[in-house]
This record gives C-alpha cells, sequence and structure tokens, in this order.
C-alpha cells in the first residue's frame, strides 16, 4: 500500500498566517537542533526553539500560542544565524507573538513597572521592550 | 573629516558616556562626527512581521534627513541603532514594491532609495581611521589592562546585516589590541545577554549576565567593553541583581570601546561619564593601566 504524508493536511490556518507574517517556510527545518543549542533563552521556556518549529510542522497550533518560549526569547538572530537550513526562526517567534498580541493582549504591563525602574533603564530597553511583548 | 551622525535616544540619556567618549576619541582622531538635524528615534528594533511597514518609517526617516544634506552615509555608535536603521535600508534595497508604498504614504519627504550606507563607529575607526594609526598615536597605550571584548548580537546579526563573523568576529579585539591591552577572547563575547528581556524578565537577565561576566572574570579579565547600551545596562547595572542569586559573584567594570579609546587617547575624565556605571571602573584601570592614566 502506498503511503503518502502530506503537509498541506497539517497546515491550518494558523500556521499559514505564520508563515505569511514570518516569510518563512517552517517546513524548511529538519529539527537539528542548533537554534535550541544556541538559545540563551531556554532557561526560561517550556518549549525549545526547534520543539516550537516541530508543534507548527505539525499543525499543533494551541500548544505554540499558550507558551512560554515566545516570550523568554529575546530576538537575538542566534537561531537565525546558525540554522543550516536557512530558517529564520527569530522572525517565526515574533510571528507566534503577533498573532497573539494583535488580539490585544499584552505581555507586559507599563503600568506595572515601578517608578525607579522606568528611570534607571536605558531608553533602548524600553523601548523594545514594549515594542516586542505588548501590543 | 566630517561624516553625518545618528546619535539616538539612549546616548542622549542614560549613555552620555558612550556619546561623549565616541565624540571626543572620533575628534582627537581627526573625524568630526556631526550630529544630525532632526533625528527621530529609529524604534530601536525592526518589526519583524512582513506586513508591518509602519515600523519602517522612523528608520528611513532617519536616512531621508542623511540624504537631504547631500550625505551618502551615517555613523551611529549604538549597536541597536544600527541594526535596526541597517535592517529598513536592507529592506528598501531589496524589496521595490515595499520601498515604493512606503515612500508614497510618507508623500510629504523626498523618495529615500536605499542611497545612504548606514556605518557603525567601529567601521569608521577601521576603515578611515585604520587600527594602525591609532596604535601608532597610542603606543604602549594600555598595557597590563587585560580586556574581555563583548560583542552581543547586533553588531553580527542578523548575518545579512552583522559586521563581522557571527561566530568568530575580531573587530573589537583588534580595536583593544590597537591600543595596546592584553586582549581575552571569551567564549561568551557573542552570547545574547537577555536584552529588552530586561524590561519583563530580570532573573533571565541576571542568569545571562552571571554567566558572561562570570566566565570573564575566570578567564582574568580586568574590565569587559561592548558597544550597545543595552548590554550595557545588563553587564554592569545588572550585576547587583546577579547577587540575590548567586552571593559569591564578584563582577568587573563594563566599559564602552569608546571610553577605553578615550582613555587611552588621555582625554578628560569628564568625557567618560564613570559615575554612571554600578561598578566603577577607576580602580582597575588607574592601577592596571600605565601610570599616566586619567588625567582632569
Ligand atoms: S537550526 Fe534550523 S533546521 Fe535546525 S532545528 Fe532549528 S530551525 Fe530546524
Ligand atoms: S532569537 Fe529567540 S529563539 Fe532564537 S536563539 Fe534568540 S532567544 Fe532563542
Amino acid at each position: 500500500m502506498r503511503t503518502s504524508l502530506d503537509a498541506e493536511q497539517l497546515k491550518n490556518d494558523i500556521v499559514a498566517r505564520i508563515e505569511e507574517l514570518s516569510g518563512e517556510n517552517v517546513y524548511a527545518c529538519y529539527q537539528c537542533g542548533r537554534c535550541s543549542a544556541g538559545c540563551p533563552g531556554i532557561e526560561a521556556m517550556d518549549l525549545l526553539p526547534n520543539q516550537v518549529i516541530r508543534l507548527l510542522q505539525m499543525g499543533q497550533v494551541d500548544e505554540v500560542l499558550r507558551c512560554k518560549t515566545i516570550w523568554a526569547c529575546a530576538s537575538c538572530f542566534t537561531c537565525e544565524s546558525r540554522c543550516p537550513k536557512g530558517v529564520d526562526l527569530t522572525r517565526i517567534m515574533e510571528a507566534v507573538r503577533q498573532i497573539i498580541l494583535r488580539q490585544n493582549i499584552d505581555h507586559a504591563k507599563l503600568a506595572e513597572l515601578p517608578d525607579e525602574m522606568i528611570e534607571d533603564l536605558p531608553q533602548a530597553a524600553l523601548v523594545s521592550g514594549f515594542r516586542k511583548l505588548t501590543s | 573629516m566630517r561624516i553625518p551622525y545618528y546619535p539616538g535616544c539612549t546616548v542622549k540619556t542614560t549613555a552620555k558616556n558612550l556619546e561623549e567618549s565616541a565624540l571626543a576619541s572620533a575628534a582627537a582622531l581627526g573625524i568630526e562626527l556631526e550630529e544630525l538635524e532632526r533625528w527621530n528615534c529609529c524604534g530601536v528594533v525592526a518589526c519583524l512581521a512582513g506586513d508591518n511597514l509602519m515600523e519602517q518609517l522612523a528608520p528611513i526617516r532617519n536616512l531621508i534627513r542623511v540624504q537631504e544634506q547631500g550625505a551618502d552615509r551615517v555613523v551611529t555608535m549604538c549597536s541597536l541603532c544600527y541594526g535596526t536603521l541597517k535592517a529598513a535600508n536592507a529592506l528598501f534595497r531589496r524589496d521595490e514594491e515595499k520601498r515604493e508604498k512606503i515612500n508614497q504614504f510618507m508623500y510629504e519627504e523626498p523618495d529615500y532609495e536605499g542611497g545612504v550606507e548606514v556605518l557603525h563607529l567601529l567601521e569608521v575607526l577601521r576603515d578611515e581611521i585604520g587600527f594602525d594609526t591609532i596604535a601608532a598615536r597610542v603606543g604602549e597605550g594600555l598595557a597590563g589592562l587585560r580586556i574581555a571584548p563583548y560583542y552581543g548580537c547586533l553588531l553580527l546579526r542578523p548575518r545579512e546585516l552583522g559586521l563581522d563573523d557571527p561566530e568568530d568576529p575580531h573587530i573589537l579585539e583588534d580595536l583593544m589590541e590597537s591600543v595596546g591591552a592584553d586582549v581575552i577572547v571569551d567564549p561568551y563575547r557573542t552570547e545574547c545577554c537577555g536584552s529588552y528581556q530586561t524590561v519583563s524578565n530580570i532573573d533571565l537577565v541576571a542568569e545571562r549576565t552571571r554567566r558572561i561576566v562570570g566566565s570573564a572574570v575566570r578567564r582574568g579579565a580586568d574590565i569587559i567593553v561592548t558597544s550597545c547600551p543595552v548590554c550595557h545596562f545588563n553587564l554592569d547595572r545588572r550585576q547587583r541583581d546577579v547577587l540575590r542569586i548567586d552571593r559569591e559573584f564578584s563582577g568587573l567594570p563594563v566599559l564602552y570601546f569608546t571610553q577605553v579609546l578615550a582613555f587611552a587617547l588621555d582625554l578628560p575624565e569628564s568625557v567618560m561619564h564613570f559615575d554612571l556605571h554600578e561598578i566603577d571602573p577607576r580602580p582597575v584601570l588607574e592601577s592596571k593601566a600605565r601610570t599616566a592614566g586619567v588625567s582632569e
């Protein structure tokens, strides 16, 4: 009997949207794990970066949308620069965040930052943090 | 030689130690960095979602300001500004459709085609002044001072935009050698400090700082040098937070490469703003570096 595996059957609207926003092909990943090996955020992550992309390949978006990983990602481009398949996982992380942020669900709350921290932090940290973690 | 210069928000406020030491060092080496008129915040990070063109406007407007004054290049000393300006510029060079859309949207501005070159001050020091010239000027310089360069992310990544080999860079090492310092090549030098996570996840950043600074300490460094105000904050100021998770931790001063340069060039201490540092670099600079040292 002929068995065929078809990525298109696994691909749902959200995976398609993530590919569109990121400009990346999640199926190009062959799960070597180099992205996760170099990721600086893994201690604060529940899914490894390569697991995020694996789940997307399998169409399991719910786990990805509720994971901590995307919020612990620092957009450092280590995964991007090390991926032997040219997959820009930094952009995929951003696309997943955008799907949530565009529903007006913020991850960080400016109002909750203590005044002394606002005074202490460099402007670049405040602006980039709130650009990445709020809608 | 005069080159238009884009400061960005942070060097004008919390990172005066970067700006003033950079301007003074460049001037001492014969380069006048001329602040761009009517510059605006670049947005710090480029939105990586392909459909968001709004966040490209801020960096592009700055490049239009450069073009308006008839210049074809602009220099910045902040790694974040460098990454953001360069990313928007690369998009304009690569994607005609998006370029046209943004140009049309900003109808009040002259069209921009991607003609400005975005440079980091490190590139100007290497390519316009030359590390040899700096070495000749500084002489024995900082012999005895053990410096661990730290790159962080945006000088090197993404691959398309970095100014050196992302896995084995040497521009900072070369500069530090040119001022006579003893250079320590640290394996953590290209690892991320946690970046903007410092706003919402201090523990994550404290752990990064513990590892990065700890590695430099184990290798016998006296100081770490960097070029990014967020890296500087995380590696310097967050050492206080490292002590909460590791009481045994002993830290190091973290300087901008421009401060080391200004120090080597014997410029007044007032341009270095050591008062802005969590870990005061003066004791180690005074004890380890040449005795001429800091002068007012
Ligand atoms: S490095 Fe690239 S190919 Fe390897 S697991 Fe990560 S995304 Fe997939
Ligand atoms: S960009 Fe995000 S996922 Fe990729 S290595 Fe950096 S922190 Fe990890």
